[in-house]
């Protein structure tokens, strides 16, 4: 019984939160990777293009919500999605076609396109604060728990609850079917094998015939698709500030990395890497020791690796460590 | 003269700013402007030096800028002695520890071949010295918390005056530099600019947390200060006098004795703080031209030419025997602890050090616009970034709400746009970054004073 209470306990704790979070990470990651694979430039307004891309749905929840429409037991937000990836799209190809076209065609060094995005960084920053604010914003509706933690105490008869948010489960359902609908796209289409020859050799691809515009259009379709979902979902989940999602900037970042950037199915794997490393180091061990240690060898501090203070520091030290032996990337980069 | 107008007229126009902001706000917000557009004209030069001279992208200026602030606390407040006798002994014996550590890694290193024994052997090694490191530090960092905690409950510095901190503070970021330097510097461009980014992230996550050292977000106020204390100012004779000769013609017209010796009152506490203000003035102003000094005549030296021949074409100069490697170190080096210097220099004007306004997700980007729109590889054009993006980030929300009255003019008071962009006059200050550093990037892709490389 007190080993199921362990398990139940890590459950709980350590792994549908960072299931959660990792799906919300890698989300972002295939974002950075893609526009890196394919655009060839470290992308910094990605946490803001993703707060951009979740403000629209908001404002369009919030007009569903005064007419009085809702999904039931899901979120209204869930519908507004749509609307908040066209708006997300329309948005990131006038962008394309403003600012960052010009220094494609010039063939800029990378460097210089990163410059750029931060200056994209700063507008958009600013474009979300004058419409909806620096606060913070919860738009859920619907039902919170699939699972609550008493209910599943009673059912169960055991000491620790399980708590499952519908969030977490939407969260993990739509990150599956939109990950698997893009790995079909790049593997099987032509359209996705053609980005695929434009990401490994830009020359070639070009003398193949392959249409450049057309290639960047798409990409920037398909990064709006994943910003405006991955932002969502995160603002599902926790709640909307702009501040927090240009930080969480950084992790993303780091997930795309750790999985070799320019390698969308690594990036993948990245967010997970970076979201179970983060919460398995910072988790207090006490408890789930007092479960399965018999009483005489209980800890008595609280057999934590790191304080939670500490988080962020975590995943930025593993792509630290992971920069210096494998510069690549676990899964080797720079090929889509 | 003539090839040097740009730089004057481009310095005069900025002046005039500041000196209206003077006669239109007040000239204490002009001074505190003049002040920061001085502090952050160092950090710029610092990452124009890295940028510019040797195009190395460092985007840690924050955890630099962290660090000589921590120097300026370390060096100026007093030592705290029941907390140096209660856990003192255990954070000394964790330094010897950690020179341990890093010297039996650096053995390892040299002694050994690379091979997958000895990555797992120092990876086995850091770990347990992390772990024994915690357990050595932990009963001394629980006593020294406990002294005090509302007060000290940390360790305390030297005691020394706060100047020579700017020093210290300079080799703190120097050699956090060369620490990230010799780990991080062959990657590429890109990948350094985030490295570099997230280094700085855990830098100031340690600066915050570890409250042993630092007090963490409880903050240290009241540090020593360069300059003498409004308080005392105003009950000094001479300052009175001054304030009253300087004034005299205003004081004249007032006949009323009572009231004269008011207004002179009120004069001599506004003429405190801008006299306070104008003593940082000085010594900042005095930093900046040593500084620029330095970074020109290294600039035309053969050293300069040497890093922008690094900067323009790495192989080239490899192949004429120049060991770019060290040559990037050094320079890395070098700029860090310049933002060290400024971020020393920062704290020095507070008067107090909070690690939670560290933010390197919102400074950091500032600087480097500041040093892409004033021009990089130019230290007059840097300087001129630092001062024009502080002035627009400062008064971009009186600009804003001047806009924004003037086209809704037609609107009524009471239009919910209106009021709408009213309320979000602040985050104005991002757009103007935004777009500036766009149009710049697009029209003027040197920067306002742009490099010039005199070959004779």
């Amino acid at each position: 019984m007190d080993v199921l209470n362990a398990l139940i306990l890590l459950l709980n704790y350590i792994f549908i939160p960072a299931l959660t979070y990792g799906s919300q990470l890698a989300l972002g990651a295939i974002f950075v990777t893609l526009i890196y694979g394919i655009l060839r430039f470290a992308n910094f307004a990605t946490g803001d293009m993703m707060s951009f891309g979740t403000m629209v749905t908001i404002l369009f929840t919030w007009y569903f919500q005064s007419l009085g429409i809702s999904l039931g037991v899901l979120p209204t937000a869930l519908i507004a999605i749509p609307f908040g990836i066209l708006f997300m799209i329309i948005y990131m190809l006038s962008i394309d076609k403003f600012v960052f076209k010009y220094y494609r065609v010039n063939k800029s060094p990378p460097v210089q396109l990163a410059m750029v995005s931060i200056g994209v960084m700063f507008v958009t920053q600013a474009v979300v604060r004058i419409i909806i604010g620096p606060s913070d914003q919860r738009f859920f509706d619907g039902e919170k728990f699939i699972i609550k933690a008493r209910e599943f105490k009673e059912m169960t008869g055991l000491n620790e609850g399980l708590a499952l948010k519908s969030t977490q489960v939407i969260t993990v359902l739509v990150t599956i079917v939109l990950v698997s609908l893009l790995f079909w796209f790049l593997n099987k289409t032509k359209t996705g094998k053609s980005m695929k020859a434009y990401s490994d050799n830009e020359d070639l691809a070009l003398l193949s015939g392959i249409d450049p515009k057309k290639i960047v259009m798409i990409t920037w379709i398909i990064a709006g698709i994943l910003a405006t979902i991955g932002g969502a979902l995160y603002g599902l989940d926790k709640s909307f500030k702009p501040f927090t999602y240009f930080n969480n900037m950084l992790p993303i970042f780091a997930a795309a990395i750790v999985g070799g950037i320019g390698n969308p199915f690594g990036a993948f794997l990245g967010g997970y890497v970076i979201a179970f490393s983060e919460i398995f180091l910072t988790y207090a061990y006490k408890k789930f020791f007092m479960y399965i240690l018999p009483e005489s060898m209980e800890p008595e501090s609280l057999v934590q690796l790191l304080s939670t203070d500490y988080k962020f520091a975590v995943s930025f030290s593993i792509l630290v460590i992971v920069l210096l032996y494998r510069p690549s990337g676990i899964f080797r980069g720079k090929v889509l | 003269m003539r090839k040097n107008l740009n730089v004057i007229a481009a310095y005069s126009i900025m002046m005039v700013l500041i000196i209206l902001v003077g006669i239109f706000q007040s000239w204490n917000i002009a001074l505190s402007i003049f002040n920061m557009c001085l502090i952050s004209a160092v950090m710029t030069m610092g990452a124009n030096i890295q940028w510019g001279y040797a195009g190395l992208i460092n985007f840690g200026i924050m955890g630099y800028t962290a660090l000589g602030g921590l120097a300026a606390v370390l060096i100026s407040v007093d030592p705290v002695q029941e907390a140096w006798s209660a856990g003192g002994f255990d954070i000394l014996m964790c330094l010897w520890l950690i020179i341990a550590l890093v010297l039996i890694i650096s053995f390892i290193l040299k002694n050994f071949q690379k091979s997958k024994v000895r990555t797992y052997a120092i990876a086995v090694l850091i770990i347990s010295g992390i772990l024994l490191i915690r357990f050595t530090a932990e009963p001394g960092i629980e006593a020294i918390e406990d002294i005090n905690p509302a007060k000290t409950g940390f360790l305390g510095g030297f005691g020394l005056p706060i100047i020579f901190s700017w020093i210290v503070g300079a080799f703190f970021a120097g050699g956090l530099a060369f620490i990230v330097g010799k780990v991080a510097l062959g990657l590429r461009a890109d990948y350094l600019a985030i490295a570099t980014l997230l280094i700085s992230e855990i830098v100031i996550a340690i600066i915050k947390h570890e409250d042993w050292l630092t007090r963490g977000v409880k903050n240290v106020i009241g540090l020593k200060r360069p300059a003498p204390y409004e308080v005392d100012l105003q009950s000094t004779d001479w300052f009175i006098n001054l304030v009253e000769k300087f004034n005299s013609g205003k004081l004249e017209l007032i006949s009323n004795l009572s009231d004269r010796q008011a207004a002179l009152n009120q004069l001599v506490i506004e003429g405190s703080s801008v006299f306070v203000k104008l003593c940082y003035s000085g010594l900042f102003l005095t930093v900046v031209i040593i500084l620029l000094i330095l970074t020109q005549k290294a600039l035309y030296s053969p050293w300069g030419r040497m890093m922008r021949a690094i900067r323009d074409n790495e192989e080239a100069a490899n192949a004429m025997g120049k060991n770019v490697v060290k040559q990037h170190l050094l320079i890395f080096i070098l700029g860090s602890a310049i933002v060290g210097i400024a971020g020393a220099m920062l704290v020095t004007q507070d008067g107090l050090f909070t690690p939670g306004s560290y933010r390197p997700m919102r400074y950091t980007f500032l600087i480097w616009v500041m040093v892409i729109v004033g021009g990089s590889g130019n230290n007059f054009g840097a300087i001129l970034g630092g001062f024009a993006v502080w002035f627009l980030w400062i008064e971009a929300a009186p600009i804003a709400l001047f806009l924004i009255n003037f086209f809704t003019a037609g609107m009524s008071e009471t239009h919910a746009l209106k009021l709408h962009l009213i309320e979000s006059v602040p985050y104005f200050r991002f757009l103007m970054m935004g777009l500036g550093l766009l149009l710049i990037m697009r029209y003027r892709p040197k920067g306002i004073l742009p490099e010039k490389i005199e070959i004779k």
